[in-house]
């Protein structure tokens, strides 16, 4: 809890520095990723339940909140709540199939990335969604319109969501519900055994995280003011999804923060090295994930408490030593 | 509107196809089967293989029939050094982490793929690749035919391969019961990786198949994922015969829901009966529970 504060009170003081709209725009998206993991890492991360489809959700999220106001003239506030809404409906119907038929691991896996696909495709082709053109959300620079003249306003709106989501994080490892999850984790039979009610906690948590990565999909659509179907429905957000709490150190609070900053920087830097060529950032993406489930299975949020533990013991050891000496 | 001359055309092309997607499929279904792993990188592999063949073509004028020979077993000792040497150590003998390593290796194929040669599409023309054959009721493509009979004789000596071969039977045996295998005195680690290899020469028998009628870029490979997943699981995880029924039902379904719902519509018939067959019936026709 305070080092949730502290953390987001140190972010949320880098635009009285005079960022400029480029380290903004960075830490924007970066921001957006790190919303979207936590969402993931709330089924994937606590719950086991790894999805490869996360992009159902942003995607439904997105396109709920540009479609509404575009085509049916409501309020973007009002659009963005019910884009949350849709995106928890979606993930509480793909839960309720999936993990009615018993589908674990693997399968869940392809299910969730066939939703995702299908979801692709309809959007591609139907009217309503702008087809395979796109939505374009109206410029409408007030407050009402949720559209903002500076950065900075979107980079605390976004950084207040990510808070939110941090403190429900913080909040799930304290409660029944978060232990129930971490149960399932860690061994199904033997939780529902001892009388957890499997079905309803992964449902919740679906409905939960599918609800988080929805928000970030609608704040992404009213900053873009653009969506189309591969941007919304497209693989690259369920990549980013699992990838930015991996990294991080999934099943911790402050794992997919730290995971979605590091891998965007790694991605800006190798566009430095390597120019905008496309592809490379990704192909560096790719073998970060494999590096780090080789080398840091926890992340580096495990990876820091891993080293902070052995300073801490040589520190021990060492004043032990030297007491041995005196 | 629907008359038997443009329905019998369908149905054979569909067919046709099925079955090249019947041979990828049997790829990952013998991967899945022995090492118990859903290989998502398979796709991206397929994208590596039909890459090679393009550039045999290209570069070498080799045509594709011809480096098959090549290229089959250059992918074969590529998929066994990256499951010996990458998958296997990296994944810590975790399925979850399996998926993602697996992930993290399909996302570096194709994008280095995309940073090599950029995100043109690509053909290439070989002398048969316009020639059609008359059979009456439809007008089929050479190359095609010839893949239909190649993936047929190549499911056969695969399946000979399988039961008379002590590699095939210490794979069987691994798939079957590992620690016993490993008890029994085969060395387990170097069967995952020749059958991970296997799978991979499959693909790039595939490719070359395929690369006569049909293009290159650094995303194909995906459109083939859940095509193939869907046969897999359609067909039952790791059956080799239900691998190749799933992969001509599925090429006909594709064929006839393009037909009759447009191209892109077309596709999400697969997704459909991917996500049904996965609700329903996760074990698959030809597949037992595990």
């Amino acid at each position: 809890m305070k080092s949730t504060i502290a953390a987001c009170a140190v972010l949320a003081s880098i635009p009285l520095f005079g960022a400029s709209n480029v380290t903004l725009n960075f830490l924007v998206v970066a921001l957006v990723v790190a919303l979207v993991g936590q969402g993931w890492n709330i089924l994937g991360g606590y719950g086991g339940q790894y999805s490869f489809g996360h992009a159902a959700f942003f995607g439904s999220g997105a396109y709920v909140t540009a479609v509404l106001q575009v085509k049916y003239g409501l309020n973007a506030w009002f659009a963005i709540a019910v884009g949350i809404a849709a995106g928890a409906l979606v993930g509480a119907i793909i839960g309720f199939l999936a993990f009615r038929s018993g589908l674990r691991g693997s399968y869940f896996a392809l299910v969730t990335l066939a939703f995702a696909e299908v979801l692709r495709i309809v959007a591609s082709v139907t009217p309503i969604t702008g087809a395979g053109v796109g939505t374009l959300i109206k410029l409408d620079m007030r407050p009402e319109a949720f559209q903002f003249q500076s950065r900075a306003v979107f980079y605390w709106i976004i950084l207040f969501l990510v808070f939110v989501s941090l403190l429900i994080a913080g909040r799930l490892e304290q409660t029944r519900f978060g232990a129930w999850l971490v149960a399932i984790r860690e061994n199904e039979d033997s939780a529902r055994a001892l009388g957890v009610d499997v079905f309803a906690i992964k449902l919740r948590a679906m409905i939960l995280s599918s609800a988080m990565t929805a928000a970030a999909g609608c704040f992404y659509a009213q900053y873009f003011l653009f969506v189309d179907s591969s941007i919304a429905f497209g693989s690259w957000i369920s990549v980013e999804a699992l990838l930015a709490p991996i990294v991080g150190g999934s099943g911790t609070v402050f794992g997919p923060l730290a995971g979605a900053l590091i891998v965007r920087l790694l991605g800006e830097a190798a566009k430095l090295v390597a120019g905008d060529a496309p592809g490379i950032d990704l192909a560096i993406y790719g073998a970060v994930l494999v590096g780090v489930i080789a080398f840091a299975p926890r992340g580096i949020v495990g990876l820091m408490a891993a080293l902070s533990a052995r300073l801490r013991a040589n520190i021990v050891s060492a004043a032990d030593g030297s007491g041995k000496h005196g | 509107m629907l008359s038997p001359a443009i329905l019998i055309p369908a149905i054979l092309n569909g067919v046709l196809t099925g079955a090249v997607y019947a041979l990828i499929a049997l790829g990952l279904t013998l991967i899945y089967g022995v090492l118990h792993i859903i290989n998502f990188a398979h796709g991206a592999l397929l994208t590596a293989a039909l890459f090679a063949a393009y550039f045999a073509f290209k570069v070498l004028g080799l045509d594709p029939y011809i480096a098959v020979v090549a290229i089959a077993p250059l992918f074969f000792a590529f998929g066994y050094a990256l499951q010996r040497f990458v998958i296997g150590p990296a994944s810590h003998g975790d399925e979850r982490n399996v998926l993602l390593v697996t992930l993290g290796i399909a996302i570096v194929i194709e994008n280095l793929a995309l940073y090599a040669f950029h995100a043109d599409t690509r053909t290439i023309d070989v002398p048969a690749g316009f020639d059609v054959i008359d059979v009456g009721v439809a007008l089929l493509g050479v190359s095609r035919v010839v893949g239909f009979f190649a993936v047929l004789v190549l499911t056969l000596v695969l399946w000979a391969f399988m039961r008379l071969t002590d590699t095939g039977k210490a794979i069987r045996a691994v798939a079957k019961e590992q620690l016993g295998a490993q008890l029994a005195g085969i060395d387990v680690v170097h069967i995952y990786g020749v059958t991970f290899g296997l799978g991979t020469a499959c693909l790039a028998i595939a490719a070359c198949l395929l690369i006569p009628t049909f293009y290159v870029n650094p995303y194909v490979g995906q459109g083939f994922v859940l095509v193939a997943f869907t046969i897999v699981v359609l067909g039952g995880m790791g059956s080799i015969t239900g691998a190749l029924v799933g992969g001509i039902l599925i090429g006909v379904i594709e064929s006839l829901g393009g037909l009759l719902f447009g191209e892109s519509l077309g596709q999400l018939g697969i997704f459909v009966v991917f996500i049904l067959v996965l609700l329903v019936r996760p074990t698959g026709l030809f597949g037992v529970r595990a």
